[in-house]
């Protein structure tokens, strides 16, 4: 697959939040400063390269050969829940700077569903590869569908890319909402509408990419 | 369990705690399924079974589950119902599995879901936990499909998969039409509920300046006799 066309999707065209819906809790709950809203997308990131690194395999290699797809909501849950219990004790130990950055948002990242989708997405590639079917355009945006052969480097890479895009979306929110907060609006937008209008507006930009 | 328990369980899931409007939670299937209303209904009774279930046994557990680990408890109890709900649907009714994608999956991660166990069926009765999952999750389908009626007659010019006319205004199909939707729907709603709370608090605090007032006379009425 075009590494290039993973990059373009997974920021703008197909961004995880503006539009597949995914992540919305964390881009609407935590973006009220951009210190903060830039820790979440960093914890966001990590997690889900991690995640990518380790469910690919674990899917591929352990899942699929054993005929038990079924479980793997249950074992794809399990297995981020560990890994981001690691990842803080690891950050905690080695790394207090940034763990005052992004740690506090650590175990928010569990129950991102921005997580889970994208170990559903990369294995739902896979899985599609290894039956030989090539059209996953549901899943995927208009640019990636069109060379759908997806090996570990690119899953790896998609979890990065996707998990930039989310921070991206997180932090021009976060702009906008500072900006948002010193206008005068009427009384019933205030705090949730208000912001999720600022998201529609946002929505829209990156709309234009997926008609290039 | 009373029946005036009852009644606030089921106001409160249903109106007051509205999951989708009042605490906005489960944001991401509400704005991504409410393209069209078929896929609302389908969406919400899996929540409203996952619901159900996971509260059921969250609430007969709520003394084993030790307290340092009770997420990630919660987490495989919900993540098992949920493989379930999605089993079943993909073999009954694989139209449906289809259309609902990976979100049926994602019922998992739903903050609704982990909420109420968290904030309710963990202390609560099992009966009323089971009373308040029941009814949190029919807030939820509602209000969901309310929007999708909205969001699917407008953008799409249908009702429930059949065309209703030619007249379609696209935006509200897209990505950012959910976003305008679901502002608009909370402005709404809450307007609506804080006009209708005012004015039965001002009702309540009439009827007691009025009782007050008789038992103050009836006071005044005995000391004079």
């Amino acid at each position: 697959m075009d590494v290039f066309a993973i990059i373009i999707a997974a920021l703008f065209a197909d961004n995880f939040v503006l539009s597949q819906f995914l992540g919305i809790c964390p881009f609407l709950g935590v973006s009220k400063k951009i210190s903060s809203a830039a820790g979440m997308g960093l914890a966001v990131t990590a997690v889900m390269v991690i995640t990518c690194a380790v469910c690919y395999p674990i899917y591929t290699f352990l899942l699929a050969p054993l005929g038990l797809q079924y479980l793997n909501i249950l074992v794809f849950i399990l297995v981020i829940a560990a890994l981001v219990q690691i990842l803080e004790m690891v950050l905690k130990r080695f790394s207090p700077g940034l763990y005052s950055a992004m740690g506090i948002y650590l175990p928010l990242v569990t129950t991102n569903c921005a997580i889970l989708g994208i170990a559903k997405i990369v294995t739902a590639v896979a899985a599609s590869e290894a039956e030989a079917g090539y059209t996953l355009d549901v899943i995927f945006g208009k640019f990636v569908n069109i060379h759908m052969a997806m090996g570990y480097g690119e899953a790896v890479l998609s979890g990065l890319f996707y998990g930039l895009g989310f921070t991206l979306a997180i932090v021009l929110l976060a702009g906008l909402r500072i900006k948002a907060d010193k206008l005068h609006v009427a009384k019933a937008l205030k705090g949730f509408p208000i912001t999720m209008l600022a998201a529609c507006f946002m929505a829209m930009a990156f709309y234009v990419f997926t008609l290039i | 369990m009373k029946l005036q328990r009852f009644k606030e369980i089921a106001l409160d899931g249903t109106v007051r705690q509205n999951p989708t409007f009042r605490l906005v939670l489960g944001t991401c299937p509400t704005l991504a399924l409410t393209t069209a209303a078929i896929k609302c209904l389908g969406m919400g009774a899996a929540v409203i079974f996952v619901l159900v279930f996971s509260n059921l046994i969250i609430s007969l557990l709520r003394n084993v589950i030790p307290d340092k680990v009770r997420i990630p408890c919660f987490i495989v109890i919900i993540a098992t119902f949920v493989t379930v709900v999605s089993m079943f649907i993909e073999a009954f009714l694989p139209s449906l599995y289809e259309s609902l994608g990976m979100y049926l999956a994602l019922i998992v991660v739903n903050c609704i879901i982990l909420g109420r166990a968290e904030s309710f069926a963990s202390h609560n009765p099992v009966l009323d936990s089971v009373c308040d999952g029941l009814f949190m999750g029919i807030g939820f389908t509602l209000s969901l499909t309310l929007m999708g009626i909205v969001r699917e007659v407008l953008g799409k010019g249908m009702l429930f998969g059949a065309t209703l006319w030619n007249f379609k205004i696209e935006f509200f199909a897209k990505p950012a039409g959910a976003f305008l939707t679901y502002a608009l729907f909370i402005a709404i709603f809450n307007v609506c509920y804080n006009a209708v709370e005012r004015k039965l608090k001002h009702k309540a605090a009439h009827k007691a300046a009025v009782a007050e007032h008789q038992t103050e006379s009836a006071v005044a009425i005995t000391k004079e006799a």
